[in-house]
């Protein structure tokens, strides 16, 4: 027998005795989580409303922009008074047309990178699946979002969104992507809720503990 | 008594009356209680989710074999290598070859408790590997060449002072005691391991049956770099993690993180399908997953503790465990501290030489009731009682027979228990002289505890008095 087919026979015999469902058995309906789970509020407004509270408090920057020109003039803005010199990004219609307006050296994830490139890049900009009201979250995958180190290794990791992207609560993510890529998952599937932070000395909040010190959100 | 019995009794003693100890922990427990509390207001009906999450868990657990076979299935059509290990030794050699395999120098580490309880870094340590944990708490008591402290704070009963020395000991690089100015030179020490480890190791939260996938729960980013930057990447997962769907982390990662650390979700919840897909721009090349029994399945043949494997290592239970809280995580001796480890380190690794850690309880089931999966933890620990005095070790001493022998007939005989009380008010009394001193026939019990006087009245003498 291998080492599977005895694992199996352990937890096949132990189970032969039943144990008591003091809670009821069956999974949990979505209905049921939503019964439960945090509120959200129903319009588009005030999902979007709720998304730039959580943002703030998870001190990430959220910004509407109107249009192409205004979100260009912002990441203009931000090379400057953050001195950057080189930006990573990934193969993408949102992504990848802003980074190359800023006139930097551009690291595309895309087409094979070294590592030590990416670590040197001062921010890292990519698309994602949605933004989570409920949370304040954003959703990416490594096909979404140009692999698994472009929105974890550089500084500030910079996300541009669609308005339509905006979804209200974590079951309706959830649904998404399984509506998205149900056929076939990437590899990796993150929900990044904030810039990366550590309480573990003292309990004090560092932001920027191993990811990027600096998480911000422009939707357009 | 058992070794690791005295070892607990030792420690304890001497961690009990530590005021600076009890501050440190009485500080941080503080911050945690207030954002706990708030969060749990946030949710609509937090009863009510727990009562799901304990129904999901119980699904996921008592169907275990139908589940794990989801997993494997979906995790190995994406060309994850699946290995299955019974026990410690064998999940350690299956790891230690995939190394030897890759040839590999660097090993760097996010956050895992199962690798903790096989001893993976000292087995790796000891093959001539050079391991570096990543995730800041662990990685201060990894340079302190402790055991974690808790579940999920493993540095919590050091202070920044503490971590300024010791970073300046062994890194040469401690500006000021400042907390942020501490995790930066963790940062700046770690960034260089992320470019030069050659495999990444991982533990996991929860494994999805229904898409194939672990996920994993973090703050800092630093699985996120494990899994993204070698070029293998291995999870050492238990068998018990098992959720049924995708869905179901819709209510876990919240109550996770709420529990754990008193956040709405974590900073980084992050699902593992396999390695590099056709077409993603990174990383691993080749993605292990281990499969850990290591007595899981000794529990699980248990029906009245099965619940016990629902736990999602939040660590709540131990925050509110006034032993816990008082003989603090070292004095445990296990991987797994607290009423969870209490109920559970018997099962996995012996009831004779564990049972003591039942008694480490006031029975006051304050960890029952903060439980998200709402495991009955003080009644398993009963439970363990119960079982230890079946053993053929479990009989009662000498003493204690005697004890009741007395006990028995004055706790039967209502005007011997009257006679009884009167004369310990007299005892009492009497006591006074030679209070706390070698004579002293209380003294064993009043060196570490008060001993309240017996009231002036028996409720038998107001009944008479007030009653009619």
């Amino acid at each position: 027998m291998s080492e599977r087919e005895i694992i199996f026979a352990r937890i096949r015999e132990g189970l032969s005795i039943k144990a008591h469902a003091h809670y009821g058995d069956g999974l949990p309906t979505t209905e049921e989580h939503r019964g439960v789970m945090p509120p959200v509020g129903a319009s588009i407004e005030e999902q979007l409303a709720l998304f730039a509270k959580n943002a703030s408090d998870l001190k990430a920057t959220f910004k509407l922009v109107k249009d192409a020109s205004e979100l260009t003039a912002e990441l203009r803005a931000l090379r400057d008074t953050e001195k950057w010199q080189r930006v990573a990004t990934h193969k993408s219609p949102l992504a990848q047309t802003h980074s190359a307006a800023l006139g930097l050296a551009t690291l595309v994830a895309d087409d094979g990178y070294d590592k030590h490139d990416m670590e040197q890049c001062d921010v890292g900009i990519s698309e994602c699946d949605a933004l989570i009201a409920q949370t304040g979250t954003v959703l990416v995958t490594s096909r979404s979002a140009g692999g698994r180190a472009l929105s974890c290794l550089p500084p500030h990791h910079i996300v541009i969104a669609r308005r339509e992207q905006l979804v209200a609560d974590l079951p309706s993510a959830f649904a998404l992507v399984k509506r998205t890529y149900g056929v076939s998952y990437p590899s990796m599937i993150s929900f990044i809720t904030g810039p990366s932070r550590t309480g573990d000395i003292e309990r004090i909040l560092v932001l920027g503990a191993h990811g990027p010190k600096k998480l911000t959100i422009f939707c357009l | 008594m058992s070794a690791p019995a005295t070892h607990f009794n030792e420690d304890a003693r001497r961690v009990a009356p530590d005021t600076r100890h009890r501050g440190i922990i009485q500080t941080a427990m503080g911050k945690y209680e207030v954002v706990r509390d708030q969060r749990k207001l946030w949710f609509q009906d937090w009863q009510g989710a727990r009562n799901l999450a304990a129904r999901t868990k119980f699904e996921s657990v008592n169907h275990l074999d139908k589940h794990l076979a989801e997993f494997t299935r979906n995790i190995e059509a994406r060309g994850t290598k699946v290995h299955w290990a019974s026990n410690a030794e064998q999940a350690r050699n299956i790891i230690l070859g995939i190394l030897s395999d890759k040839q590999a120098k660097v090993i760097v580490k996010s956050k895992a408790m199962t690798s903790e309880e096989i001893h993976l870094n000292d087995a790796m340590e000891h093959a001539g590997y050079e391991v570096v944990e990543s995730d800041l708490g662990e990685y201060i008591v990894q340079l302190r060449k402790e055991p974690p402290y808790h579940l999920v704070f493993p540095a919590m009963h050091l202070t920044r002072g503490e971590i300024k020395d010791l970073f300046q000991e062994k890194l040469n690089d401690a500006p000021s005691d400042d907390p942020e100015a501490l995790t930066m030179v963790a940062r700046r020490a770690l960034r260089k391991k992320y470019l030069q480890a050659d495999v990444g190791i991982t533990g996991a939260n929860f494994a999805i049956a229904e898409t194939g996938m672990i996920s994993i729960t973090e703050n800092e980013g630093n699985a996120r770099l494990t899994a993204a930057v070698p070029k293998t990447m291995i999870t050492l997962v238990g068998i018990e993690k098992i959720l049924p769907r995708l869905e179901d982390l819709a209510l876990f990662l919240p109550m996770l993180a709420v529990m754990g650390t008193g956040q709405a979700l974590t900073c980084y919840n992050t699902m593992y399908g396999g390695p590099r897909q056709l077409g993603e721009a990174d990383g691993p090349e080749e993605y292990h997953v281990v499969l850990l029994d290591n007595h899981r399945t000794t529990l699980l043949a248990d029906a009245e503790q099965r619940d016990a494997l629902g736990c999602i290592r939040c660590g709540a239970c131990l925050n509110v465990c006034p032993i816990f809280r008082n003989v603090g995580g070292h004095t445990y001796g296990t991987v797994y501290g607290g009423p969870i480890g209490s109920v559970i380190t018997p099962h996995l690794r012996g009831l004779q030489q564990w049972k003591h850690l039942s008694y480490a309880s006031s029975l006051c089931g304050a960890c029952t009731e903060t439980c998200p999966v709402k495991i009955d933890l003080h009644h398993h620990l009963l439970q363990n009682r119960r079982n230890a005095s079946a053993l053929p070790t479990g009989k009662p001493s000498f003493f204690q027979k005697l004890a009741f022998k007395f006990f028995a007939p004055i706790a039967n005989k209502p005007a011997l228990w009257s006679l009884t009380t009167k004369l310990s008010r007299i005892g009492m009394k009497l006591r006074g002289l030679v209070n706390g001193s070698v004579v002293d026939p209380v003294q064993a019990w009043t060196k570490t505890r008060d001993l309240p006087p017996i009231a002036k009245q028996s409720f038998r003498e107001w009944w008479k008095e007030h009653g009619k």
